[in-house]
């Protein structure tokens, strides 16, 4: 059991505005209990202090991924965000996630990443087996059951040096949430469509160089450069740039769905 | 006439958890030009939260099983509340929603062959619940999600509807606002789809969102539609209790399911002392019987610990209430004894990060302290069995927020289920009804412009501010703190006559109170103006939740009164049924259908008088502290 002591007071610097020029930031001095979360003390802030400050939250379970924020310059979830996991004796800063346009206070326009999602080609499963089941095994779903875990919190997009820096990346780059994605969608045992012409071109894999500062943030602990992103640039390789490939492609025609594993 | 953005829909779906997306897939689908409003993003409604599974009775673990007998649990569950037609459609169609769900992409566990794996819930006589590990609604809600993405149907995000509009009888559209601006905004409609949840929030101890006000059953009633079974609030039996910051958060009945037990702080199993008679000849009386019963059905009754929710959760209150609670006011819930560090870890991954992460509790190690904890409204808006159909034309209602399915105590894994079935039948004959209408009906601008104002006016009475807030102004934080207490302690889990009374007068002075709210700053993602006209709803659904509990005078299923503790065979013909008529409640109570003579043979024995237990001698859940929220 980590030692928490009683109550205590705290300074919030919470990043107050409705856009990112004249907005800045505001202390709040707020008193946290053992146990608590940043997203606590934001609530008691809203019932003392400031009744208007814009929180987006939801399941406060680290389920839902909606509370999103960059605690003292670390992107994470202010719900999964202990107090005394941070230093309080100095000023505790909340700011709302940088690579997305604000609304107000902490609350972001997210909106980019359900853009983006539309334009990922849907699941097409193969027809069922002779006795009308889906059968797969667990060990061929368990690798897409790690990227189905994701809770669309956007920390990894937020954090993608790609798009968190370069705002005019955002039209040819889908960002590692939707990496995870496509390779959940490539690696499904029953998926027959095949996306991998647009995942070199239209969501550009080839931005990503590997930083690994997705994987870093992930509140799910999904292993995104190392489970998603590297195997599918490995099939895309294959596909376009392995002269063995290319020739045997060349040779026996297009196969409907490239399969590098 | 004020300024507004207008929308045109065939059909609008209000809700955007399983039932709202799935219904709004269907209507699509049909043809029909949709809208899906959600009160929060896309994808992030109360649907991720449901964690161990969705029933459905595919036979892939147990041949035994079937559709009459997943009939028989859900009706034997519900204390034979249920709309019995309901529970048929539930129990006979749940299989081909979920594998439909497989066919858009989810991956459930799987059996040894490949099919899926399918794990034991309480209530459920075999193992029924299709899922994945303990996050099985994240899985449901983005399956959903992505489909609804791919039929390109049209997301309206952060959006709250405050009304449904009418054109004499029928439907003619909804007018809320968005989130984000604050801006108006009027959706015309031929059909419109309530998926709107429940009302959690109402109490302190919850594991329900801020979402959960229920703005649908308050839009219903005031369309004229019927309101039932109000009075049944099911207490899930496992919430966290400690630390007081994550007080009331879900823990999975899987973790039972998996082989957990309950124990009070001498290491008793109490549940044992605890199986009614109306559940006695299908549990175990003793534990060598009920840990075998996990591997060999046959031979076994089912544990006490996997008795439905109500039975459970009074079990935990009694125990604290004699000083058998664990220190934060609990139970101990144990399944580090039981199972291997390796089989939590694969079987319970979210629990164990979330004990982990917030209470600093290694499961695989040490029990886990729980608790009951408010979770889910059995009773909702009236509806048709078989098309979902409200009184009100063009009005249609699924999931939580519908009444019936569930009678009087919902059991677990039989919400996800309930939510395809009927989330997709809603977008049918939502579908059907609009393809038969010309034109959406006419929208009244004074109608609109007097909406507007009430939705504006505690805005406008901080923008006319200037320094300190007027004497007798109020504050919505304190008003919900207020209203939460309210219900926590007068119409929780045990209920009585004098303290329903009671909360039916705070509630209404909360009421006045809300009147006189100023609300500070802009109309742009203001959480305490949204948090104000959240409140119209939860006060309207509080008070109906009290008087109808008032109404029903014994104790069934996830309605215990302390001053009337039997189970009354005359109420199990009846429901509660409220209406709003001339802007004024009426509180009555209508005939429950009876099931035709070959599905009550199915259903079995009727629950005899004096079997509801666990009302023994308390009052109310010892010991239930803050959950700030």
């Amino acid at each position: 059991m980590t030692a928490e002591a009683g109550p205590r007071e705290v300074t919030m610097r919470v990043w107050r505005g409705e856009d990112r020029q004249s907005g800045g930031f505001v202390d709040y001095a707020a008193g946290v209990d053992p146990g608590m979360v940043v997203l606590d003390v934001m609530f008691r802030v809203q019932a003392t202090k400031a009744p208007d400050l814009a929180v987006r939250w939801n399941c406060k379970a680290g389920k839902c991924g909606s509370c999103s924020a960059e605690i003292n310059g670390h992107p994470a979830l202010m719900c999964m965000t202990r107090m005394s996991s941070l230093p309080m004796d100095e000023p505790v800063t909340v700011a709302p996630m940088a690579t997305f346009p604000l609304v107000r206070d902490l609350v972001t326009d997210v909106s980019f990443n359900f853009e983006k999602a539309k334009t990922i080609p849907a699941f097409k499963p193969a027809p069922p087996g002779p006795d009308g089941t889906r059968r797969m095994y667990q060990e061929e779903v368990e690798r897409v059951q790690e990227f189905h875990k994701c809770i669309e919190c956007f920390l990894c997009q937020n954090v993608c040096h790609v798009i968190r820096d370069h705002e005019e990346n955002k039209q040819a780059f889908s960002g590692p949430r939707f990496f995870v994605k496509l390779a959940a969608l490539e690696m499904h045992p029953l998926d027959t469509n095949d996306r991998l012409e647009l995942i070199r071109l239209k969501d550009g894999l080839g931005f990503c160089n590997i930083t690994k500062c997705c994987t870093e943030v992930c509140p799910e602990d999904i292993h995104i450069t190392d489970n998603a992103i590297i195997p599918l640039k490995e099939r895309v390789v294959t596909r376009y740039y392995d002269p063995l490939a290319w020739a045997k492609r060349r040779i026996l025609g297009e196969r409907t769905r490239g399969r590098a594993d | 006439m004020i300024e507004r953005e207008e929308r045109s829909y065939d059909v609008v779906v209000i809700g955007a958890g399983g039932a709202g997306i799935r219904a709004a897939i269907e209507a699509k689908t049909q043809g029909a030009n949709t809208a899906l409003v959600c009160k929060s993003l896309f994808g992030k409604a109360h649907t991720v939260m449901a964690e161990g599974g969705i029933a459905a009775a595919l036979r892939n673990v147990w041949q035994e099983d079937g559709w009459e007998v997943h009939f028989r649990d859900t009706m034997r569950g519900g204390k034979l509340l249920n709309n019995w037609r309901m529970a048929q459609l539930h129990a006979q169609e749940a299989p081909d929603r979920v594998l439909e769900l497989e066919e858009w992409g989810a991956l459930f566990d799987r059996t040894k062959d490949g099919l899926i794996l399918q794990r034991d819930f309480g209530g459920h006589r075999y193992a029924r619940l299709a899922h994945v590990g303990d996050r099985t609604g994240l899985e449901m809600i983005r399956t959903l999600q992505n489909r609804a993405t791919e039929l390109g149907i049209d997301v309206l995000m952060e959006c709250n509807m405050q009304r449904i509009l009418m054109d004499g009888g029928r439907v003619a559209g909804a007018f809320g606002y968005w989130r984000q601006t604050g801006k108006p905004i009027l959706l015309r409609a031929k059909a419109i789809v309530l998926a709107t949840g429940g009302a959690g929030r109402a109490w302190r101890v919850t594991s329900n969102s801020w979402e959960y006000s229920g703005d649908g059953l308050r839009m219903a009633l005031e369309a004229g539609a019927d309101l039932m079974d109000m009075e049944f609030v099911q207490f899930h039996p496992t919430g966290m209790v400690w630390p007081l910051s994550v007080r009331g958060l879900l823990v999975t009945e899987g973790v039972r399911g998996d082989g957990g037990t309950l124990r009070n702080k001498d290491g008793e199993r109490f549940m044992f002392r605890y199986i009614p008679e109306f559940f006695k000849a299908e549990t175990a009386d003793n534990e060598a019987e009920a840990d075998r019963w996990y591997d060999d059905k046959k031979n076994n009754r089912r544990t006490p610990d996997l008795l439905p929710r109500d039975e459970v959760a009074r079990a935990i209150n009694a125990e604290v209430k004699a000083g058998r609670g664990s220190p934060h006011g609990g139970v101990f819930l144990d399944i580090a004894t039981r199972r291997s560090a390796d089989y939590i870890q694969r079987r319970l991954p979210s629990m164990y990060h979330q004990f982990k992460e917030l209470a600093d509790i290694d499961i695989t190690k040490e029990p886990m302290e729980i608790g009951p904890t408010c979770h889910y409204f059995m009773g909702g808006i009236r509806v048709d069995a078989d098309t979902t159909a409200t009184t009100v034309a063009g009005l249609f209602a699924a999931g939580e927020c519908a009444a019936g399915m569930h009678g009087a105590n919902r059991l677990g894994g039989n919400s996800l289920s309930d939510l395809v079935v009927f989330g997709r039948r809603a977008g049918l004959y939502a579908a059907q009804h609009a393809a038969a209408q010309r034109a959406p009906g006419a929208v009244d601008d004074g109608e609109l412009d007097g909406v507007a104002r009430e939705m504006y006016a505690p805005l406008e009475r901080g923008a006319s501010l200037t320094g300190a807030p007027t004497p007798g102004s109020e504050d919505p934080y304190a008003i919900q703190n207020d209203l939460q207490g309210t219900m926590q302690d007068l119409v929780g889990l045990i209920r009585t006559r004098s303290e329903l009374e009671e909360a039916v007068t705070r509630i209404a002075s909360y009421r006045d109170r809300l009147g006189r709210v100023v609300v500070r700053g802009s109309s742009r993602y203001n959480p305490a103006w949204n948090l104000t006209l959240d409140l119209v709803s939860l006060l309207t659904v509080s008070e109906i939740c009290a008087r109808a509990a008032l109404t029903r005078t014994e104790s069934r299923g996830g309605h215990t009164r302390d001053d009337f503790p039997k189970t009354d065979p005359e109420w199990g013909k009846r429901n509660v049924v409220v209406r709003r008529r001339d802007g004024a409640l009426h509180v009555g109570t209508e005939a429950l259908p009876e099931p035709p003579a070959d599905l009550r043979a199915v259903i079995g024995e009727q629950p005899k008088p004096a079997e509801h237990q666990g009302a023994i001698e308390s009052t109310q859940p010892a010991g239930l502290g803050a959950r700030t929220r």
